[in-house]
């Protein structure tokens, strides 16, 4: 298989269509032409440098080079899902509980994929592993920053009705079960949306890509179908460990509800 | 007996005193004294240092939802988690005696809560806090939604349950409703520190 390479000047033809972004924004006032002008720089960088460590790493097949990407991943994904939160934990736990159960999902995700499910020999083969991690990443990257977001909200909006079944002498999974409930459905409904869409609006990205680089199509599709069931799966254990770290978090051992952890709103957008 | 130990409320010299089964406390003061906070605190809704004892039980020696299923806070503004009352109460036989104490006995329990006067809330949180029979129960103004005549019911409602044996702390502004149920009274206003702040910390 073998796909069309594309030249330098490719690259500039689709650049143009960026520009004409930048200049909607300029005639119609939108002021997004600087963030639009820096994001694209950002991603061109960014994708650029992905590339040339990939094929680095590719090069070596080491476990050592494997892990070590992988673990970079996973810290700017820990980084990048702090950041979304509006409403975040105080000290060491803004960053401690999404990580883990980020972590904890999307590992256990992936090395299932790796050693249960594709299993390329060897397990570790770069080629698979990292790009497997990285779509594992985004996806529960989503349903647990879903999670603490609808939690967040939620444990203000209804503080007076799970506090009142506290003092009734309900434990704290108690009164906290209709929340966690909500937030997992949350968390878990952009997935859906995807998959029942996938092939009839939307070409998947990975099979697109397959495709485009010359695959047989039905080859592609076995592939995103076995990575959709992996991706739903990671999200839905990121989704749970999430919900049940965020009420232990929450509330405390006598089953208190514990607003003062949560640090005051901070509300940013910044383009990096 | 309900024994409360040098309980710590944010700005309140540590608290101590005891209250009897058949006997009821009033507990008065200026908004924002610290009432609510008491309750709270011996319900062990909130975290505050010192002692709580419940027939000889401290309350950190008992499951947080055990202590509470004995020792019940209701809020002066209670709220529910279910969209109908029937929800939240548990299928027993003495609901109804509850409900015709109150003067609900023709309430529809399957409509939304939403849907109930501030007053018929007020009185369905004192059904819900007795329905499973807690010792102890610690009023907030539980009849400060109330017109009259409910009033005086639920005044009578209370009264029947300190006759009855319960532990009751109550906090309220209704001079009449003090004068008929108060055994004892403390006033969080005049509270003087036993000694000066400092010598207690050291």
């Amino acid at each position: 298989m073998s796909s069309l390479p594309l030249a330098n000047t490719d690259l500039l033809w689709a650049a143009l269509l960026i520009a004409l972004n930048g200049a909607i924004s300029l005639t119609f006032g939108l002021r997004l032409e600087l963030s639009l002008a820096l994001i694209t720089l950002r991603m061109v960088v960014q994708v650029a440098a992905l590339g040339v460590v990939l094929r680095f790493v590719f090069l070596q097949s080491s476990p050592l080079w494997t892990a070590a990407v992988a673990l970079l991943m996973l810290l700017i994904a820990g980084y990048e899902l702090a950041e979304r939160q509006e409403r975040r934990f105080r000290g060491w736990w803004a960053y401690g509980l999404g990580n883990t159960t980020l972590l904890f999902a999307s590992g256990l995700a992936t090395l299932y994929a790796v050693t249960v499910v594709i299993a390329p020999n060897p397990w570790y083969a770069p080629r698979y592993l990292l790009p497997i991690l990285g779509m594992v990443l985004g996806s529960t990257l989503t349903s647990v920053s879903l999670v603490l977001q609808t939690l967040a909200e939620g444990i203000e909006r209804e503080r007076g009705a799970i506090e009142a079944r506290i003092a009734q002498g309900g434990t704290r999974f108690e009164a906290f079960a209709p929340l966690m409930r909500r937030a997992m459905r949350t968390a878990m409904t952009p997935l859906l949306n995807i998959m029942s869409v996938a092939g009839m609006v939307t070409l998947p990205g990975m099979m697109t890509g397959q495709i485009l680089a010359g695959a047989d199509p039905v080859e592609a599709a076995r592939y995103q179908i076995v990575l959709m069931f992996i991706l739903a799966g990671a999200a839905g254990l990121g989704a749970f460990a999430t919900a049940v770290g965020g009420v232990l978090m929450i509330s405390d051992r006598r089953h208190r509800v514990r607003l003062d952890r949560l640090a005051p709103l901070a509300s940013s957008w910044r383009p990096f | 007996m309900l024994r409360i130990d040098y309980l710590s409320i944010g700005g309140l010299p540590p608290l101590s005193f005891e209250v009897a089964p058949g006997q009821c406390l009033v507990i008065e003061g200026p908004s924002g004294s610290g009432k609510t906070r008491l309750l709270r605190a011996i319900a062990d809704l909130d975290p505050a240092e010192g002692y709580v004892f419940l027939e000889g039980v401290e309350r950190s020696e008992m499951p947080a939802s055990l202590w509470r299923q004995r020792v019940r806070f209701v809020s002066a503004e209670p709220a529910w988690w279910a969209a109908t009352p029937r929800a939240h109460f548990p299928a027993a036989a003495k609901l109804d005696r509850l409900l015709a104490a109150l003067g609900l006995e023709h309430m529809n329990l399957d409509q939304p809560v939403a849907e109930l006067s501030t007053g018929e809330r007020q009185r369905l949180a004192l059904v819900r806090a007795l329905a499973d029979d807690p010792p102890v129960l610690l009023l907030d103004e539980p009849t400060s939604a109330l017109a009259a005549t409910n009033a005086a019911l639920a005044s009578e409602f209370i009264k029947f349950q300190i006759l009855a044996g319960r532990i009751v702390i109550l906090v309220s502004h209704d001079a009449v409703q003090i004068e008929r149920l108060a055994s004892a009274r403390l006033h969080l206003a005049d509270l003087e520190w036993p000694h000066a702040p400092d010598s207690v910390a050291a």
